[in-house]
C-alpha cells in the first residue's frame, strides 16, 4: 500500500491545476479515491465519519455478483459442450466461457469508463462511481453470443441518455443497466432474443431454446426441472441462469444492507401472487407454469436482487419499496405470460416501476405529512 | 408600415433567419413535435410535410393576415381553422395528383397538418397583428425552422434504421451479419421513442451551444 501510496504522491504536482497533465485530473482522482479513502471531511453539518463511500458500496454490489459471474462462465462452456455432445473437464468448461465472457465485460466497462471519465472532465467534477455496478451488470444480462459492438453502442447509449442526460451517476431516472439491455432488445431484437444466441457456437441440430421461451410458446412439458433450474445449467442470459449464485449475492447485500431486502421480498412476493392467479385462471398453457417455476425462470431472481435494488432508481421511503418491489414481481409476472411477443417481463417491469419510483415516493410522504397533520389540528 | 421600409429591411430578415435557430418552432418553442415523431422515419416523406407545410404555413399566414381586421375576435379560432384546412385539403389533392405513392404515406399526416400546433402558434401570434408581408416571411422562416429539424432527424433515423438516405443504399450489403459481415440496422431508431430522443439530443446540444436559451432558475 505505501508503494501505491507514494507512486501517486510523486504523480499528484503534475495533475493539480497547473500541472503538465491537469487533463487526466479526474482519472488520477479516481484511481487514488479507488485505494485510499478520500481525506475530505465535512467542515460543518454532518459529524458522522465512517469510511464508507459510493466507491466501497458499489464494490460490494460487484463482489455480490461474483457467483453469478462465475457461474455463469462456467455455464457458458457447459453449455456449448452439452450443444456439441461432448463432455469436458471442470477447467476446460470454465475457461472456454471465461475466454465468451471476458471480451463483453472489458467493453462494456471500457466503454462506460471512458464516456464517465470524458464527461467528468468537461464537467469539471470527480468519476461517479455508478458505473463501477453498471459495467459488471450489462455483460451479465445479456445473450453470450452479443456481438462487441453491440454491447459497446448500447452501453454508450445508456451511459449517455440513460445517466449524463440526466446529469450524472445518481441523477438517473432508470437503471443504466437495464436501459443498456433495453436498448439491445429494441434495436436488435435477432441477437438479443429466439433459440440461435443463448449458447456460444452451438452445434446446429441442438435446440438452443431457452426454458422463458419455452415457457412463453406454451411447451411446458420442455421445461427443465426445478433443480436444473435452481443451480442454473439451462440456456439464459450469462449471469441470470442460476437461482443458487444469485441467492448468495442477495444474501451478501441483505447482510451487509446495501441492498434492500424489502424491495427483494415484496417482489418475489409479488411475482408469486401472479404467478397463483394465473394459475387459478389458466386458460393457456404457459398461465399453468407453477408460481414458484415462474421465479426461477428467465432474469426474475436476478432482476429483482440486482436490479430492483438499486439505489438510485429504486423508491427511497420504506413503504414506497414494499410497494415498489410488489409491483415490479407483479408486473414482470404479468407481461410475461400474457404478452409472449416480451418473455423478457421483468426487464420492462423494473423500467416502469423506475419511473413510477418518485411518484410512489411523494404519495408515500404526503400519506406521512397528513397523518401527522391530523394529529396536531386543534378543534376549533 | 411606413412605405420608407424595404421588402427586405433587417426587421423582415429577422423573421425568417431567427426560427432557423433561435427561436425554432421544434426544438425552442417545441411545437410540432408530434409530426417531427411520425414521418421522420424516412428523409423522403419528411421532405414532403417539410414543403406541405411551408406551403400551407405561409399562404395561411398571408390569408389571415388580410382578413385579420375582419375577423370577429370570438370566433377567430374557427376562421382559422377554416383557412387551414381547406388549404391542407388543396395541398393533399396536389399531393394525390402528382406523387400518388407519397400520397399514401403521407395521407394521414398531411391531414394533420390541420392540428399541427406551428400553425396555430403563428397564424394566433403573428399573422393576426401584422401585415401580410411580414405575415409570409414568418410563415416562410418558421416552416424551415421546422423543415431543418425534420430533416435532420430523419437523416439520422433512416441512415441508422434503415442504413439508407433519401432511399439510397449507404451502407454496403456485405456489411450486414446475414451476408458475413458485422452490422445491423438498429431496429430501435425506426420505432418512435429514437425520434423523441433525437429531438432531445438536437435540443440539448443547440442549448448548450445558445447559452442564453437556457432558463435561469
Amino acid at each position: 500500500m505505501k508503494f501505491i501510496r507514494k507512486q501517486l504522491d510523486n504523480i499528484k504536482p503534475q495533475v493539480q491545476k497547473g500541472g503538465k497533465l491537469q487533463a487526466f485530473h479526474s482519472f488520477y482522482d479516481a484511481i487514488e479515491t479507488l485505494f485510499f479513502v478520500p481525506k475530505k471531511t465535512s467542515a460543518s453539518g454532518v459529524h458522522v465519519h465512517d469510511p464508507i463511500d459510493s466507491k466501497r458500496s458499489m464494490i460490494i454490489v460487484v463482489l455480490a455478483m461474483i457467483p453469478a459471474l462465475l457461474f455463469g462462465m462456467w455455464n457458458v462452456g457447459y453449455q456449448h459442450f452439452l450443444s456439441l455432445g461432448e463432455t469436458a473437464e471442470l477447467w476446460t468448461t470454465f475457461l472456454y466461457g471465461f475466454t465468451k465472457v471476458l471480451p463483453l465485460i472489458v467493453v462494456s466497462y471500457g466503454v462506460g469508463l471512458t464516456i464517465e471519465i470524458i464527461v467528468a472532465q468537461m464537467r469539471g467534477h470527480e468519476v461517479k462511481e455508478g458505473f463501477f455496478v453498471s459495467g459488471m451488470l450489462i455483460p451479465l444480462i445479456v445473450p453470450v453470443d452479443v456481438p462487441l459492438w453491440m454491447v459497446a453502442v448500447a452501453t454508450a447509449f445508456a451511459v449517455i441518455i440513460g445517466v449524463e442526460a440526466f446529469g450524472g451517476a445518481g441523477m438517473n431516472v432508470l437503471n443504466p443497466a437495464l436501459t443498456a439491455r433495453a436498448f439491445l432488445f429494441f434495436a436488435y431484437p435477432s441477437h438479443m432474443s429466439g433459440d440461435a444466441v443463448w449458447i456460444a457456437e452451438k452445434a446446429d441440430g441442438f435446440s438452443g431454446a431457452t426454458p422463458l421461451a419455452e415457457s412463453a410458446a406454451g411447451n411446458i412439458q420442455n421445461l427443465p426441472s426445478m433443480v436444473e433450474m435452481f443451480f442454473g445449467t439451462i440456456p439464459g442470459s450469462i449471469g441470470e441462469t442460476s437461482a443458487l449464485a444469485i441467492l448468495i449475492g442477495a444474501f451478501i447485500l441483505i447482510y451487509t444492507g446495501i441492498g434492500s431486502w424489502k424491495i427483494m421480498l415484496s417482489g418475489v412476493i409479488g411475482g408469486l401472487v401472479m404467478g397463483l392467479l394465473l394459475n387459478v385462471f389458466a386458460v393457456n398453457p404457459s398461465m399453468e407454469v407453477p408460481a414458484i417455476h415462474q421465479l426461477l425462470l428467465g432474469g426474475f431472481a436476478f432482476g429483482i436482487v440486482f436490479m430492483a435494488t438499486d439505489p438510485v432508481s429504486a423508491a427511497q421511503t420504506s413503504t414506497g419499496k414494499y410497494i415498489y418491489g410488489f409491483l415490479i414481481g407483479f408486473l414482470a409476472i404479468l407481461i410475461r405470460v400474457l404478452n409472449p411477443a416480451y418473455p423478457e417481463g421483468v426487464m420492462l417491469a423494473i423500467l416502469l416501476m423506475n419511473v413510477f419510483a418518485p411518484l410512489i415516493d411523494h404519495y408515500v410522504v404526503q400519506a406521512n405529512i397528513k397523518r401527522r397533520l391530523k394529529r396536531v389540528t386543534v378543534k376549533a | 408600415m411606413s412605405e420608407k421600409e424595404s421588402l427586405f429591411s433587417a426587421k423582415n430578415r429577422k423573421l425568417i433567419f431567427n426560427p432557423l435557430s433561435k427561436d425554432n418552432p421544434i426544438v425552442v418553442q417545441v411545437l410540432g413535435i408530434c409530426s417531427a415523431l411520425a414521418v421522420t422515419v424516412k428523409m423522403k416523406p419528411a421532405f414532403v410535410m417539410t414543403l406541405s407545410v411551408l406551403v400551407v404555413l405561409s399562404v395561411a399566414n398571408v390569408l389571415v393576415s388580410l382578413i385579420r381586421n375582419l375577423i370577429p375576435n370570438r370566433i377567430r379560432i374557427i376562421v382559422q381553422l377554416v383557412v387551414i384546412a381547406t388549404l391542407v385539403i388543396l395541398v393533399d389533392q396536389v399531393l394525390k395528383a402528382f406523387v400518388y405513392d407519397i400520397s399514401k404515406q403521407l395521407s394521414v399526416f398531411v391531414g394533420l397538418i390541420i392540428t399541427n400546433c406551428i400553425l396555430m402558434g403563428r397564424l394566433e401570434a403573428f399573422a393576426l397583428g401584422n401585415k401580410p408581408w411580414p405575415s409570409f416571411l414568418d410563415g416562410i422562416g418558421n416552416a424551415f425552422g421546422y423543415g431543418i429539424i425534420l430533416m435532420i432527424v430523419a437523416f439520422v433515423r433512416e441512415l441508422l434504421g434503415s442504413g439508407s438516405v433519401f432511399g439510397f443504399k449507404i451502407i454496403p450489403d456485405a456489411w450486414y451479419i446475414k451476408n458475413g459481415g458485422f452490422y445491423e440496422n438498429n431496429g430501435l431508431m425506426v420505432l418512435s421513442p429514437m425520434a423523441l430522443i433525437t429531438v432531445g439530443v438536437i435540443i440539448w446540444i443547440h442549448r448548450s451551444r445558445n447559452r442564453d436559451l437556457v432558463e435561469q432558475k
